[in-house]
C-alpha cells in the first residue's frame, strides 16, 4: 500500500521512516513524502494510479491541505485514494472543512502513532 | 429756685437720653434719688427762709453731678450737651460769690450785670438744648430711616443668602455626582485595561503554544521512536557472535541511551501538557451554553479536587460547607468550561487549606485549625452568584494583582502552571461574558466571587 504523507516538516519523512520501520521492511506499507500541497499535486500526477492513501498536514504555507483535498477530489475523481487529514489539537473549523470537502478520517497532532498503524492497518487489510 | 429747675431737667434729661430705667437700673436709682435731693434742697431752701447756706450747697450736688458725668464713660454722649449748663453755673457761682465777699453796696453795683449775664446764659443753655433736641430728632428720624433701609438690605441679604445656599448645595450634589461618575469611569478604565490585557496576554499565550507544539511534537516522536529503536538495536545485538563482555558493555550503553531518550519523552510530555493548557485559551469560547444544573456541577467538582488532593497527601482533610439555592434550576452555561473553572477554584482552595495546616502544623496557636472550603450559590435578579471561599493561607495585595496572568504561580516548580486562573478568567469573562472578582486576606482566606449573567 502506497502512502502518501504531506507535510511542510521534512523531519515528518524521518519520523514516518523510523516509526514504521518494520512494516516497511516487510513491504506492507510504502511511503512517498512531498513536502508542499504543490508537490503533492505534481507528485499525484505522475503517480496517479500507485497512491492509495494520502495523509496530509492542513497547515502549510502556499497550497493549504484543505485546498490540495478540494482539489484532489475535483481532478482526479475516479480514482479516489483515501484522505487523512493532520492538524493541531482542537482545531474544530479545519475539522469541519475537512469532512465537508471528503475528508475520510481526521487526526489531530501530536499524531498517535499506535493509533494511527491501528488505521492503517485496517485499511491495508480492508 | 432755678438750680432745681436746672438740675431737675437735666437729671431728666440724662435718664430719657440714656434710657437709663432700662438700660442701668442702678444708675437709674442715682439719678431718681438725686431728683429726689434736689427736690429736698429746694424744699429746705425755702422752710429754712432762703437760707444762704442751703443756697451754697447747691454747688457741691452739681458739682457731683458734674464730677459723675466726667468720670464715667458711659455719660460720654451727653457730655458736650451738658457742659453748656456750666456757663450758667458759673456765672451763678460769681454772682453768689461777689455777693458773699463784696459789700453789699459795691455787689450792689454789679448785681445788674450779673443778672443779665446771668439770663444770656440760661438764654444760651435752652437754645442749646432746643437746638440740641432738634438734631437729636432729625438724627432719629435718619436712624429710623437707615433701619427701615437696613431691614430691607437684610430682607435682600436673607434672599441672597438662601439663593446662595441652594445653589452651594445644587453644585455640591453635582460635584458628588460627578465625582461618582469619574470613580466608576476609572473603575471601568481599570477593568477594560485588566481584561484587555488578560485578552492580548491569552492570545499571545495561545499563539506561543501553537509555535511550540510543532517542535515539541517532533522531540516527542522521535525520543518515543528512539526507544523503540534501543529495543531494537539490544535484539539485534543479541543475534551477533560478539563476546559477552563487549555485549554487555553495549547494552549498557543502549539502556543508558534508552533512559534518556525515556527522560526526554517524560519531560516533552511535561511540556506537552503545559502547552495543552495553554491551548485551552484559545478553545475556551469553543463551547455551546446548555441548561446546567450548576448546583451538581459545583458539587461533583468540589468532589473531584478534594479527593484529587487526598489521594496525593493522605493526612490531609478539610470540611466541605456548601450552601446551595435550592430554587435555581438548570441555568444556561458552557458546563464543561465552568467545570475547569470550579476545578481550578477548587483545587487552589484545598490546596490554600493544606498549605496553611503544613506551615503551621507545629504552632501551638494553630493546633484548633479546622480547614474549611465553601461554596455558595444564589440565582437573584437575573444574575448567578457563586462564592467559593476558603480560610486557607490567603494572599498578599502583590500575589492578588497578579493571580489572573498565564503562567503566575505560586506553587513549586512542576507543581503549577499557572494558567489556571487565568484560562477561569477567560471562560467567565469571555465565554460567559461575567465577572471574576477576588478578595484574600493574608493568612485568613481568600474568596472567589463569580457572577454570571443568565
Amino acid at each position: 500500500m502506497k502512502i502518501l504523507v504531506v507535510d511542510d516538516e521534512p523531519d515528518v519523512q524521518a519520523l514516518f521512516e523510523q516509526r514504521f520501520r518494520k512494516e516497511i521492511r516487510n513491504g506492507e506499507f510504502q511511503f512517498s513524502f512531498a513536502f508542499s500541497g504543490e508537490e503533492a499535486i505534481g507528485y499525484l500526477e505522475s503517480h496517479a494510479s500507485e497512491v492509495v492513501m494520502i495523509l496530509s498536514d492542513i497547515n502549510m504555507p502556499g497550497m493549504s491541505g484543505i485546498e490540495l483535498l478540494k482539489s484532489i477530489r475535483k481532478d482526479h475523481p475516479m480514482a479516489p485514494p483515501i484522505i487523512m487529514m493532520i492538524t493541531a489539537y482542537g482545531d474544530t473549523d479545519n475539522y469541519d472543512q475537512a469532512m465537508k470537502f471528503g475528508a475520510d478520517d481526521f487526526l489531530t497532532k501530536p499524531v498517535n502513532f499506535t493509533e494511527l498503524k491501528q488505521k492503517l492497518q485496517e485499511r491495508y487489510e480492508g | 429756685m432755678e438750680f432745681f429747675l436746672l438740675s431737675f431737667f437735666l437729671i431728666q434729661f440724662i435718664r430719657k437720653r440714656l434710657e437709663t430705667a432700662v438700660k442701668s437700673p442702678d444708675l437709674d436709682k442715682m439719678l431718681v434719688f438725686a431728683r429726689y435731693f434736689s427736690i429736698g434742697l429746694t424744699a429746705a431752701y425755702y422752710i429754712f427762709n432762703q437760707s444762704t447756706f442751703i443756697h451754697w450747697l447747691w454747688y457741691p450736688f452739681l458739682g457731683g453731678i458734674f464730677w459723675l458725668l466726667y468720670n464715667h464713660e458711659e455719660y460720654k454722649q451727653i457730655r458736650s450737651l451738658v457742659q453748656s449748663a456750666i456757663p450758667f453755673i458759673v456765672v451763678s457761682f460769681i454772682g453768689d460769690f461777689a455777693d458773699l465777699i463784696l459789700p453789699k453796696k459795691i455787689f450792689n453795683q454789679y448785681d445788674n450785670y450779673i443778672e443779665t449775664a446771668k439770663v444770656f446764659a440760661g438764654l444760651w443753655l435752652i437754645a442749646f438744648w432746643y437746638n440740641s433736641q432738634k438734631q437729636q430728632k432729625t438724627l432719629e428720624r435718619e436712624r429710623e430711616e437707615q433701619r427701615k433701609k437696613d431691614e430691607v438690605n437684610e430682607a435682600k441679604k436673607d434672599a441672597l443668602e438662601y439663593l446662595v445656599n441652594e445653589r452651594t448645595i445644587e453644585l455640591t450634589r453635582q460635584k458628588e455626582e460627578l465625582q461618582k461618575t469619574l470613580d466608576e469611569l476609572t473603575a471601568t478604565q481599570n477593568q477594560l485595561i485588566q481584561s484587555e490585557k488578560m485578552a492580548s496576554l491569552g492570545e499571545l499565550t495561545a499563539g506561543i503554544a501553537h509555535e511550540i507544539q510543532n517542535p515539541l511534537n517532533f522531540v516527542n516522536n522521535f525520543s518515543e521512536v528512539s526507544v523503540e529503536l534501543c529495543q531494537e538495536l539490544e535484539e539485534e545485538i543479541s543475534k551477533t557472535a560478539i563476546a559477552d563482555a563487549d555485549k554487555e558493555y553495549i547494552n549498557g550503553i543502549i539502556s543508558d541511551l534508552s533512559q534518556n531518550q525515556q527522560k526526554i519523552t517524560h519531560h516533552g510530555k511535561r511540556a506537552d501538557s503545559i502547552v495543552k493548557g495553554m491551548l485551552q485559551h484559545s478553545r475556551a469560547s469553543s463551547g455551546m451554553k446548555e441548561p446546567t444544573d450548576v448546583n451538581a456541577l459545583a458539587d461533583e467538582y468540589m468532589r473531584l479536587a478534594y479527593h484529587g488532593l487526598r489521594a496525593k497527601d493522605k493526612e490531609f482533610n478539610a470540611t466541605l460547607v456548601t450552601d446551595f439555592d435550592p430554587t435555581m434550576g438548570k441555568v444556561d452555561v458552557m458546563p464543561q468550561d465552568l467545570g475547569r473553572v470550579f476545578l481550578n477554584l477548587f483545587t487552589n482552595a484545598f490546596y490554600a487549606v493544606a498549605e496553611k495546616k503544613k506551615l503551621n502544623k507545629d504552632n501551638p496557636a494553630f493546633a484548633s485549625y479546622k480547614p474549611e472550603v465553601k461554596i455558595i450559590t444564589k440565582l437573584f435578579g437575573g444574575k448567578l452568584y457563586i462564592r467559593v471561599s476558603d480560610n486557607g493561607t490567603g494572599m498578599p495585595e502583590s500575589v492578588i494583582s497578579k493571580i489572573f496572568q498565564p503562567f503566575f504561580t505560586t506553587k513549586p516548580t512542576g507543581q503549577g502552571t499557572g494558567l489556571g486562573l487565568s484560562m477561569s478568567y477567560d471562560i467567565i469573562t469571555k465565554s460567559h461574558e461575567g465577572r471574576l472578582d477576588v478578595t484574600s486576606v493574608a493568612g485568613e482566606g481568600t474568596e472567589f466571587k463569580i457572577t454570571l449573567p443568565v
